[in-house]
């Protein structure tokens, strides 16, 4: 008896010592560690997403050299979730944190920024620059109660990428319905994102606004109509027909771009980062096409998503005037091509688009910038992230949703996310 | 485990008598020598659920700040009459219940697989330990892909159908969640019934072997019964860390998707996402009157226990 006990301790304290050992060891693993940032007055902090591509690093590197020792960017990598990416943004503001200078921000968080008083507006000459040869669907992006508060940087939107060695480009006027259809008939899927998270308002939004309809308006009120049941069926038509992909529920870009890859499907609606990962696969490039965004109606233009990234300063930012100067070199026409040629990023000025090597890196540029300019925008509304949560528990599951009723659902979840109530 | 002995031992023998002087001046140590314990815990617990209840009276959105008031119980009436907190305590619930069922079950036997090994005793232990000591979200993770219907190795197996797409619904997801917690705490489980194995004398078990009783016999009216307060703290531990579960079903179901949302999971949404402080408190705080009365409940019933068991001895 004594023995066991004495022997069971003993096992406890070895597999106790090894937690202890495994915990400390991951402790100092999640320590941040040269990621932090520089401090001393010229240091600008800039909190962005991480660019894998070298893009953002080749634009802090040029605009360090440029300045001259004026400041000194310092290039801090954001998660790569983009829920993630706003709450660590969001949580550092509030409380007020001196050590981020510019953010990096995706073009939904503008008027949340912006009402709190967390970002500074662009005044005078400094909206100029900022306005300066932009395409209009990412500049309303970075315009809230009629001032600018970000320069825009990347833009991104979807296109209908197909399979031409299996199907016929598709019509002009080529609608959702169709292609559900097409595509069940020849048992192959389309891929889409529908998990609940971001990716689904980026669908839903742009459903709606095919369909002429609206969420939120310019002044916040809801605006949400019939056109809402009219997303709802096209989702559970695709959902309970044989196009949907496996695992449609929880698809996010990534599966959706791994199920085009292996075969399974005719059509993907994605992003551009999809056509140069495609070139990892052998011949695979050659055979995606690329075609506008489909219609929700047959006689009302399609309304692609609106993404990308515009660059704000922080309201508390040490040295504001460096940092706005900083936002600007970072996000020039030379630097907007570089994020297009490294990092498959559409630039937000026009004339970049004429750029060489983005002519290079785009294949599709043409198709691209009609399609940011037909873009639909999310809602600009200071609680876009509370009604954002309403409209994907509104459209989740994909195959469990009734679109009759629908219309009210929403509306009543977008009303109490608006007044802060839980829903 | 030697101060819970020597603890045990202690309270068994109260002292007697009139207090002697020798005795009140080692009460005054004991309260002197826990002094600083006791106001480390109310910095770090007390002010945080006080801070907390306070903030839970107050209309309080971060990106708001100039509409903050006092709204008093309001946010407590938006909480307790909407329809999510219901849901997600029930979804909270069927996790916990399962899920601790599930890890007794498991526990108790390889508890008794550990008490009982004659050879590599060390070996076994340490191995049924391993997931323990694995962090929850690589765990989750592990789990998360092991089911994902393109990467899976589970659809691969004899008996599963390949059109199975278990998170690809409710019900799924939730099996799913409650196999990654009981895989990763039944050690946890063991280990503590494993103390309480340990207490119960060999004597008792040879007595009842020359009455003739059988294994069985043995194990639910001897074994079980003296275990009782073991299995009482190792049901009360599990209970109150799968009622307040985040990480597993945050990794398996980003989001609480499909009905997989966890109390927890609607705090930190509000809080975290929402940066709602009074709502997100309020949900704090009724959480946390969940996890006393679960700890009520459980107390109570070990009180009586150890109480019968020391009357019985």
């Amino acid at each position: 008896m004594k023995r066991r006990s004495e022997r069971s301790s003993r096992a406890i304290r070895v597999v106790s010592g090894a937690l202890i050992v495994l915990a400390s060891a991951l402790a100092a693993g999640c320590g941040v560690g040269g990621d932090e940032g520089g401090s001393g007055a010229r240091a600008i902090n800039w909190y962005v997403f991480n660019e894998p591509g070298g893009a953002f690093d080749k634009a802090v590197a040029d605009c360090n050299k440029e300045a001259g020792g004026k400041y000194k960017i310092n290039y801090v990598k954001l998660p790569t979730d983009a829920n993630q990416q706003r709450e660590l943004i969001v949580r550092r503001l509030a409380a007020e944190d001196d050590s981020i200078d510019l953010v990096g921000m995706d073009v939904i968080w503008t008027a949340e920024l912006a009402e709190a008083g967390w970002i500074l507006p662009w005044e005078g000459e400094r909206r100029q620059v900022a306005e300066e040869g932009k395409l209009e669907g990412p500049l309303k992006t970075v315009e809230y109660n009629g001032k600018i508060w970000a320069i825009p940087f990347t833009s991104n939107t979807q296109l209908l990428w197909y399979r031409k060695d299996r199907v016929d480009p598709p019509p002009d006027d080529f609608t959702w319905d169709e292609m559900i259809d097409q595509a069940s008939e020849s048992g192959k899927a389309i891929e889409v994102q529908a998990a609940q998270y971001e990716g689904l308002t980026v669908w839903i939004n742009s459903l709606i606004a095919g369909a002429g309809g609206q969420i939120v308006d310019q002044n916040g009120e809801v605006k949400v109509d019939a056109s809402a049941e009219r997303a709802a069926e096209i989702e559970k038509k695709l959902a309970t027909s044989a196009a949907a992909p496996p695992g449609m529920s929880t698809n996010r870009e990534d599966q959706a771009r791994l199920g085009f890859e292996s075969d399974r499907s005719d059509y993907q609606l994605n992003y551009t980062f999809i056509y140069p990962s495609a070139e990892a696969i052998k011949g695979f490039q050659d055979k995606i096409g690329w075609a506008r965004y489909p219609r929700t109606d047959k006689g009302e233009e399609s309304r692609p998503p609106l993404g990308g990234i515009n660059i704000g300063v922080s309201a508390y930012a040490k040295a504001p005037d460096l940092a706005f100067d900083a936002a600007e070199c970072l996000a020039s026409d030379e630097h907007q091509a570089i994020a297009a040629e490294l990092g498959g990023l559409p630039p937000t000025t026009e004339a970049v688009y004429e750029d060489e090597k983005v002519q290079k890196a785009f294949p599709f540029s043409d198709l691209l910038r009609e399609s940011i300019d037909a873009a639909a925008p999310r809602p600009v509304t200071p609680a876009y992230s509370d009604i954002s949560l309403a409209i994907q528990k509104s459209f989740h599951p994909p195959e469990g949703i009734d679109p009759n009723g629908l219309e009210d659902t929403l509306r009543d979840r977008i009303d109490k996310a608006g007044q802060g109530e839980i829903f | 485990m030697s101060t819970a002995e020597a603890t045990g031992t202690r309270t068994a023998a109260p002292p007697k008598g009139k207090v002697s002087d020798r005795k009140k001046a080692e009460r005054k140590l004991a309260w002197m020598l826990c002094a600083p314990a006791v106001i480390v815990m109310l910095l770090v617990t007390g002010y945080p659920i006080a801070y907390a209840f306070y903030l839970s009276l107050q209309k309080f959105d971060l990106r708001f700040p100039d509409d903050k008031e006092f709204v008093g119980l309001a946010n407590y009436g938006d909480v307790l009459s909407s329809s999510t907190w219901w849901s997600d305590v029930i979804t909270t619930l069927i996790i916990t219940v399962a899920s601790v069922a599930l890890e007794l079950v498991l526990g108790m036997a390889i508890a008794l697989v550990m008490h009982r090994a004659i050879f590599g005793r060390g070996p076994v232990r340490a191995a049924i330990l391993i997931p323990y000591g694995i962090v929850t979200v690589v765990a989750a993770f592990a789990w998360k892909f092991a089911f994902d219907p393109t990467s899976g190795f589970v659809f691969g197996l004899p008996l599963i159908s390949d059109t199975w797409q278990p998170l690809n619904t409710k019900g799924g997801s939730l099996l799913v969640i409650i196999l990654a917690e009981v895989w990763k705490t039944t050690p946890f489980m063991a280990l503590l019934l494993l103390a309480g194995l340990a207490l119960v004398p060999d004597e008792l078990h040879e007595a009842a072997k020359v009455d003739g009783a059988s294994t069985i016999q043995r194990f639910f009216r001897i074994t079980l019964p003296l275990m009782r307060p073991a299995i009482l703290v190792a049901l009360l531990f599990r209970t109150l860390d799968a009622f307040r579960i985040f990480d597993t079903p945050f990794i398996i179901q980003p989001g609480g998707a499909l009905g997989t949302e966890t109390v927890s999971i609607l705090g930190y949404n509000i809080l975290i996402n929402r940066v709602n402080l009074g709502l997100g408190s309020a949900v704090s705080i009724l959480i946390f009157i969940c996890v006393i009365l679960i700890a009520t409940l459980f107390v109570k019933g070990l009180g009586t226990s150890t109480a019968q068991q020391r009357g019985e001895v």
